[in-house]
């Protein structure tokens, strides 16, 4: 008999503890919405998104979302009122409840159900994997070749003439007159994966393989991701930051990065340093015979407001740290610890600050 | 009768010296006892892939946190992966395999008995060369090390350009030696099954858990072949020159993703099926009713399995296939909800009406239960493929698969431990305990998996080894490790509970659970032969008829 009042309270408590459970994480799951929302966008939520192709995917989530939040509403209900209503009671006799072995009218009902949800989450799927994937290339999108490096981002965009690296440059796009960016994915060595959650869902650059995704954002600004696919020692700080610019800035920007690179005599002694050390094997700089792509290419270096991919700012500071200890900033990463003089290192990284 | 084999066991144990009990322990080919060992075997892996988990939740603690170094955070997520699939979760679901579907289907041992012993010690081989990479992994250095590659191992890092040493070697044979091992368990599950039942049991009398344990070992046979082809593949490109998957010389890394998802997504459902087959049989006897629909329930698994084989590519919806493709995975990712939801709906069937006692194991199949609602309902955002473009390889799916794994596949193996350790060991296990232990876990799962999906949504790839502050993931990935230690104490109470319980629990007699299924006509445990006459049976719920011999199950089926 004592036992059977113990049984009572864990079936209430099982329930209760659950339906808790379920509160807390729902409460959790708004908080985390709303907290996705700052201005800066420095919360990449996938539901704060701000172009065409991540806003149908928001669409679709939240249909998603809400079809599965019914059933499992539904379902828990029925399994809460099953907990409780029929755990078996203190006053209950030793004798076994009435045997039953099954329904065919009941499990035909909850298999049909079912399907029918099926079909219509599938169209609903469908539709939008076509919207996505099947959207012709209007004349005006901007082109980009993003190449995926372990672990950084190379951009090239062919028509423009511009190479650049771990920052990418895209016009907004108006909706009456859209100027998306359409980029080739490819990769130089291990798989990859191109995200920023509130632009385009991820696709992977996957060597030998030629994948191709697309952005339309509407906002102006700063957006975050980073790579999505595991890819070796640094996965974790190969991030990757694109600037939504308006047309003019894009413009400017765009100018700005095919300018020559600044050929003033008195760097030559960095530039020396550059020439005759090992960076040439690996980094570019235009005008210079530096032509290596396995590294980030530097024409334009300060440009770009961080350095190894996000993992740092780009500051004096930084980069003789980084060209001295690469590992104190990003360790594992394939750039090697250069191990120059002190008179290098200032000139070397005297002459970097001029390529603007 | 049960005392009296106890008693000459343990006499005849205590008085030979303990190497001959060992040579006895390794040389066996009793089911039984290569059951106890699988088990036994995955325990220890257990606790080891769950200390590799807590040095991960350390690190992720806070941003920019410098606990371990990313070559060391990187290993330990490809080991924790690998051994929690490869060295807990196949081998603890084989073991209770090779422990109950003998004794649920009245035979005296398993259809090869040496063929089981050889499948379990290439399993043990093989957790042991995964272990072994800890010191030959780097070859000639003599420190060497732990592979780094992922439990995935996507082509072309795993090829010798981007992991030189021996370290993936290591985890190709240890995972070719053990797939060769769970293939020949596979074989002798539906050996058994098929050819081994008492007089009486045909198909359709046969407990849920061996109909379930066939439809596993079948798809074990489809899904773990071609992993252990593609890991030959593997080495013939890291060793001969091959380039099946060596991108520099025109090889292809999306050959080695469906050949890993051929196994991956199958895989899945080898786990998941076992653990239905659980909670198949714990709800029935704790809510004193006969399973609900029976045939529906055989023909909703093999559904799934048929299913099962036809998803692969949903874990692919991000390496560029065309809109055909992505539409094809997407629908049958989804079709296999409908039988899923078919098995949930029968379990609750089988509840309604009853009276549900909450036992601990039953406590633990409605954990079970609750949670593989939820993890079924995040398979379907999942599946549909434009949903999945933002959540795959985040840390939503990271809180997804472990709802599967732990919330439904481990609750439910717990219940099978509360369930058939006193059929195994003879006594019961502590309930004080048990309870303790469930509640415990059910609090440190879900702070740990219900928090850690919101990162995922929030931009947080998975396999990181440390993030940016001030993107919103600081706190949640706070809670998330404060609940992997809760986790980890609820874990230490469990294994505290199998000792002590070993030694002082209450003697547990033929049949603890007033249960209706074979093995609990038999002492606990069982002896050597198991029965000594065998067995005739007349319906799916043998003991029910004898028990209930006015209202025998026999006249309804």
């Amino acid at each position: 008999m004592h036992r059977t009042t113990h049984k009572t309270d864990w079936g209430v408590v099982v329930g209760r503890a659950t339906g808790i459970l379920v509160l807390l994480a729902g409460i959790l799951f708004a908080a985390g919405l709303c907290n996705a929302t700052p201005q800066d966008n420095s919360v990449p939520s996938i539901f704060d998104s701000h172009s065409t192709p991540a806003d149908s995917i928001r669409h679709l989530s939240l249909f998603v979302l809400s079809i599965t939040g019914l059933i499992f509403l539904v379902v828990f209900s029925l399994l809460s009122y099953a907990v409780v209503k029929f755990r078996s009671r203190a006053g209950d006799t030793e004798r076994e409840p009435a045997q039953v072995y099954g329904s065919t009218q009941i499990e035909l009902a909850w298999t049909i159900i079912p399907i029918l949800i099926v079909v219509v989450l599938f169209l609903a799927t469908a539709r939008v994997i076509h919207a996505i994937q099947d959207t012709p290339k209007p004349a005006e999108a901007v082109e980009v070749t993003a190449i995926g490096h372990q672990f950084w981002w190379e951009f090239r965009y062919p028509g423009l003439g511009v190479v650049t690296a771990n920052e990418l440059h895209v016009p907004v796009s108006d909706s009456s007159h859209p100027t998306p960016t359409f980029l080739r994915l490819l990769s130089a060595d291990t798989d990859h994966s191109f995200w920023i959650p509130q632009l385009a869902g991820k696709t992977d650059l996957i060597p030998n393989r030629v994948n191709e995704t697309w952005l339309d954002p509407h906002q102006t600004g700063l957006f975050l991701g980073q790579c999505a696919q595991y890819c070796g020692t640094q996965h974790a700080k190969m991030l990757l930051r694109v600037y939504v610019d308006s047309p003019e800035d894009f413009k400017a920007w765009v100018q700005r990065q095919q300018q020559p690179v600044n050929e003033d005599a008195k760097e030559a002694a960095g530039r020396r340093v550059f020439e005759r050390t090992a960076c040439l094997n690996c980094h570019a700089i235009n005008g210079t015979n530096g032509t290596g792509r396995f590294g980030p290419d530097l024409t334009h270096l300060m440009s770009r407001s961080t350095i190894a991919s996000g993992a740092a700012e780009n500051t004096a500071e930084n980069l003789r740290l980084w060209i001295q200890n690469p590992d104190a900033i990003k360790p594992g990463s394939l750039m090697p610890a250069m191990k120059l003089s002190d008179a290098e290192l200032d000139a070397l990284v005297h002459y970097l600050e001029t390529l603007r | 009768m049960s005392s009296d084999v106890m008693t000459i066991q343990s006499a005849a144990a205590s008085g030979r010296p303990w190497t001959e009990v060992l040579h006895e322990w390794i040389t066996t080919v009793d089911h039984k006892r290569l059951g106890i060992l699988y088990i036994l075997y995955a325990l220890v892996f257990l606790l080891i892939a769950g200390f590799e988990a807590t040095i991960i939740r350390i690190q992720l603690m806070r941003p920019h946190n410098d606990f371990v170094s990313p070559q060391v955070f990187n290993r330990m997520f490809t080991m924790h992966g690998t051994t929690m699939i490869f060295f807990v979760a196949i081998p603890v679901l084989f073991g209770f395999a090779n422990y109950l579907v003998p004794l649920m289907i009245g035979a005296r041992d398993m259809a090869f008995p040496r063929l089981n012993a050889f499948s379990f010690w290439l399993t043990a081989l093989g957790g042991f060369l995964l272990y072994f990479s800890l010191l030959g992994g780097n070859g000639l250095y003599g420190a060497g090390n732990a592979p780094d590659v992922a439990w995935w191992a996507y082509a072309p890092l795993t090829s010798r350009a981007f992991s030189p040493g021996h370290s993936t070697d290591y985890w190709t044979i240890a995972l070719l030696v053990s797939g060769f091992g769970s293939i020949g368990t596979a074989i002798n599950l539906i050996a058994t099954i098929l050819c081994m039942r008492c007089p009486g049991m045909t198909l359709n009398r046969m407990p849920l858990l061996a109909w379930l344990n066939l439809i596993m070992a079948g798809m074990v046979i489809l899904a773990i072949s071609p992993l252990t082809a593609a890991q030959v593949m593997l080495s013939v490109d890291r060793y001969l020159g091959g380039h099946f998957f060596d991108t520099q010389a025109g090889g292809s890394a999306t050959l080695w993703m469906h050949f890993f998802w051929i196994f991956g997504h199958p895989e899945v459902y080898v786990l998941v099926i076992p653990a239905f087959a659980f909670a198949s049989e714990i709800i029935p006897v704790f809510s004193r009713k006969p399973i609900f629909g029976y045939p529906v329930m055989v023909g909703a698994t093999a559904c799934i399995g048929f299913l099962s084989l036809s998803v692969w590519a949903h874990h692919m919806f991000t390496i560029g296939m065309n809109s055909y493709a992505n539409s094809f995975f997407a629908i049958t990712t989804m079709a296999v909800g409908v039988p899923t939801g078919i098995k949930i709906f029968n379990w609750l069937g089988t509840m309604w009406g009853g009276k549900i006692q909450f036992r601990t194991p039953m406590l633990f199949c409605m954990g079970f239960l609750f949670q593989f609602l939820i993890a079924g309902l995040t398979g379907i955002m999942l599946g549909a493929a434009p949903f999945n473009w933002q959540l795959s390889g985040s840390y939503f799916v990271v809180a997804h698969f472990h709802y599967v794994i732990v919330g439904g596949i481990l609750f439910a193996l717990f219940g099978a431990f509360y369930y058939w350790y006193p059929k195994i060991i003879g006594r019961m296990l502590n309930e004080g305990l048990g309870k303790l232990h469930f509640w415990l876990f059910l609090i440190g799962f879900h702070l740990t998996f219900d928090v850690m999906h919101f990162p995922g949504i929030l931009g947080m790839p998975r396999r990181i080894y440390t993030y940016e502050p001030g993107r919103g993931w600081d706190t949640m990935n706070f809670l998330v490790s404060v609940g992997a230690f809760v986790q980890g104490i609820a874990t230490l109470v469990f294994v505290v509970n199998l000792v002590i319980s070993y030694f002082k629990g209450a003697k547990a007699g033929n049949d603890p659970w007033d249960a209706w299924t074979l093995e609990w006509s038999v002492s606990s445990p069982p002896p050597t032969y198991n029965f000594a006459s065998v067995p005739t049976v007349a319906s799916r719920r043998p003991l029910w008829d004898l028990k209930h011999p006015e209202d025998p199950d026999s006249r309804y089926e």
